[in-house]
């Protein structure tokens, strides 16, 4: 019962935030100068014609109009069309379908990124943290703090001089068509992928330590310590199952963390993803498709921290009952 | 004085109250130190960088800097020089000097990122002790607001902004501090609630202190110390935001040498081994990982207190 009502709790405040954000979308993107119209007539308009567009995309409505009649659209699942893509080919294209090959080509960075990232950073975040002050624990805290500390166009510009240039074992840049499979689809992620997991481990690593040395300073800990359980059993049987919920979170925050990442991976790999398109539409003020990229970058990052609030109730009980 | 009092040091008497926490003097460990030397040598940089740098960032070095004696070609190649007498770490794509260029873009890069900081703590620390202070309908407004906020990635809301008004530093600094005034919002909010409810705060409103007193008298000082090292914290991550945008080509915009913008006009050099793309990458690194080195120390001396709550 209680359970349900914090799960319900969650869920309304996610939703709400969720709204905000698409007041937040849609001012900032209103603020643009020159509409769409201006744009697409470019040289040709005229205050008849600028008026006759305007009219005919809705500008000429007030802007809570406009927020309404966007808002109920994108929850009815239609985007509407591009009004002003890159190159003049792609005005009146929906944008469902500019979106979802992007969106699958991030997704699948994404996704090879967590499937390495995950496990291996949690599981070296895990080791340092068992072994505190030996020289894994050092290595690990000092290489991620040097990682993190850097910005990611350092450690992708160190790649490719290193795989790319000096041993030039991967191609520089990552063109995806879309039909690559097997060795070709691996080659031409590997180094986007690698940047991200690079960058993405050190910090989960350093996450996971902080947190699990947390737990291993509770007072319970220091009992089991004092009444000789093996560090083994303690660190399994105890601490584990109290890191669970923190983990997940830092691990959900991370990925969350991933969208800013592809942002600049994208671009320096010319990787064809949404982050990518989503630049390409604020230079050309293509104002749907950007209030669409910016929404489901938003609501992906929305869902992933209810996801890491959820883990943390379920495995904390206490976390049910708030103060 | 009024009244004659029979001890001399009224400072020493307060910090011998019983419970006043005892002083410690911080220690910086071997790592803090190197920290701060790096830190005080950046910042020495952004004054005296200009007046000690051989030649200015815009200047494209002249040919006849760069023949070689002797040899009889009287045009020889000035872009991605490798570092000699002429120009100590090399030239960049156009032939300008790599060293002169960092040391100008330490003050573009430093100062940027530094303005930026200032402007969102002052906002930032405004608004979350006034929503800690205030609680109810102000901070629940303020927070849902601010929740929303740092539901973008703040990259996402720079780019909408920046294609919208243009990218001049002005610009670049107020829309930084605005976006990372929302984590300080929170920080600053999280610790004035943990302070507003201790019982020296419960005192001073028993005896009838007023509420800007207690702001100012006992709630600030009392989140100073963890607000410092956040500042730490988050003056790298401005540096990396910027940084980031520049190398976009989104922030600084040239002849200006900044140093992520550096980076990105020099990748092109990056296949000839040239090692211009290389030096301001290495001087964001420095900078950042120092500054870091002392916040550790700064953070472990508070007590490790804020480490809990970076996560």
């Amino acid at each position: 019962m209680t359970l349900l009502t914090a799960m319900l709790r969650r869920t309304a405040l996610g939703i709400m935030t969720l709204f905000i954000v698409s007041v937040l979308i849609f001012i900032g993107t209103s603020i643009l100068p020159g509409d769409v119209a201006n744009i697409i007539l470019g040289q040709m308009a005229t205050p008849d014609s600028l008026a006759a567009l305007r009219a005919k995309l809705g500008l000429d409505e007030p802007a809570h109009i406009r927020y309404f009649i966007w808002l109920s659209d994108l929850l009815s699942g239609d985007l509407g069309v591009s009004k002003a893509g890159a190159g003049a080919g792609t005005v009146g294209t929906p944008i469902s379908e500019m979106l979802i090959p992007r969106l699958a080509n991030t997704l699948q960075l994404a996704g090879a990124v967590a499937v390495v990232a995950v496990p291996f950073a949690v599981t070296v975040g895990l080791l340092a943290a068992m072994y505190p002050g030996t020289k894994l624990d050092r290595a690990v805290t000092f290489t991620t703090l040097g990682l993190i500390s850097v910005p990611e166009f350092l450690v992708a510009t160190l790649l490719v001089l290193v795989v790319a240039v000096q041993l030039g074992w991967l191609p520089a840049t990552a063109y995806i068509s879309g039909q690559e499979t097997g060795m070709k689809l691996v080659r031409a992620l590997a180094m986007p992928a690698l940047t991200l997991i690079i960058v993405a481990s050190a910090q989960i690593m350093r996450m996971t330590r902080a947190t699990v040395l947390n737990v291993m300073s509770s007072p319970y800990i220091e009992m089991a310590i004092l009444k000789g359980v093996p560090r083994r059993r303690i660190i399994l049987r105890h601490a584990l199952f109290n890191t669970i919920g923190p983990i997940a979170n830092v691990i959900a925050l991370n990925l969350a963390y991933l969208v800013s990442g592809v942002v600049i991976v994208e671009t320096i790999f010319a990787y064809p993803g949404l982050a990518k398109l989503m630049i390409d539409a604020v230079q050309t003020r293509d104002l749907p498709l950007v209030q669409a990229c910016a929404m489901i970058f938003c609501a992906t990052y929305v869902v992933l921290i209810f996801v890491a609030d959820m883990v943390s109730i379920l495995s904390n009980p206490r976390l049910r009952h708030p103060k | 004085m009024a009244e004659p009092i029979d001890r001399t040091d009224t400072a020493t008497t307060f910090e011998e109250l019983p419970d006043a926490p005892p002083r410690r003097r911080l220690r910086l460990s071997w790592s803090g130190k190197l920290g701060v030397c790096i830190v005080a040598f950046w910042m020495a940089i952004v004054f005296i960088g200009p007046s000690i740098s051989p030649y200015h960032e815009a200047d494209i070095l002249d040919e006849a800097l760069f023949i070689v004696p002797g040899s009889d070609n009287p045009y020889p190649e000035t872009d991605y020089q490798p570092p000699g007498s002429v120009a100590w770490l090399g030239t960049d794509y156009l032939g300008r000097d790599t060293l002169s260029r960092t040391l100008f873009g330490a003050r573009m890069t430093i100062g940027i990122s530094l303005a930026s900081t200032l402007l969102a703590y002052l906002v930032g620390v405004t608004l979350g002790i006034a929503a800690a202070v205030g609680g109810g309908m102000t901070d629940s407004v303020l927070s849902r607001f601010n929740d929303a906020i740092l539901s973008i990635p703040s990259i996402m809301l720079a780019l909408v902004m920046i294609a919208a008004i243009g990218s001049t530093i002005p610009i670049l600094i107020v829309l930084t501090g605005l976006i990372y005034a929302s984590s300080v919002f929170r920080i600053a909010r999280s610790l004035g609630l943990d302070v507003k409810v201790s019982d020296f705060v419960e005192a001073a409103r028993v005896r009838g202190e007023g509420l800007w007193w207690i702001v100012t008298r006992e709630i600030l000082p009392n989140v100073a110390m963890p607000m410092a090292t956040d500042f730490g914290l988050r003056f790298v991550y401005v540096i990396l935001f910027i940084s980031s945008l520049s190398f976009l080509g989104l922030g600084v915009q040239p002849p200006q040498s900044d140093w992520g913008g550096m980076v990105r006009e020099n990748l092109s050099g990056l296949p000839y081994g040239a090692i211009a793309p290389l030096v301001p990458a290495l001087a964001i690194a420095t900078l950042t990982i120092a500054v870091n080195l002392v916040v550790d120390d700064v953070s472990a001396h508070a007590g490790g207190r804020l480490a809990k709550r970076m996560i």
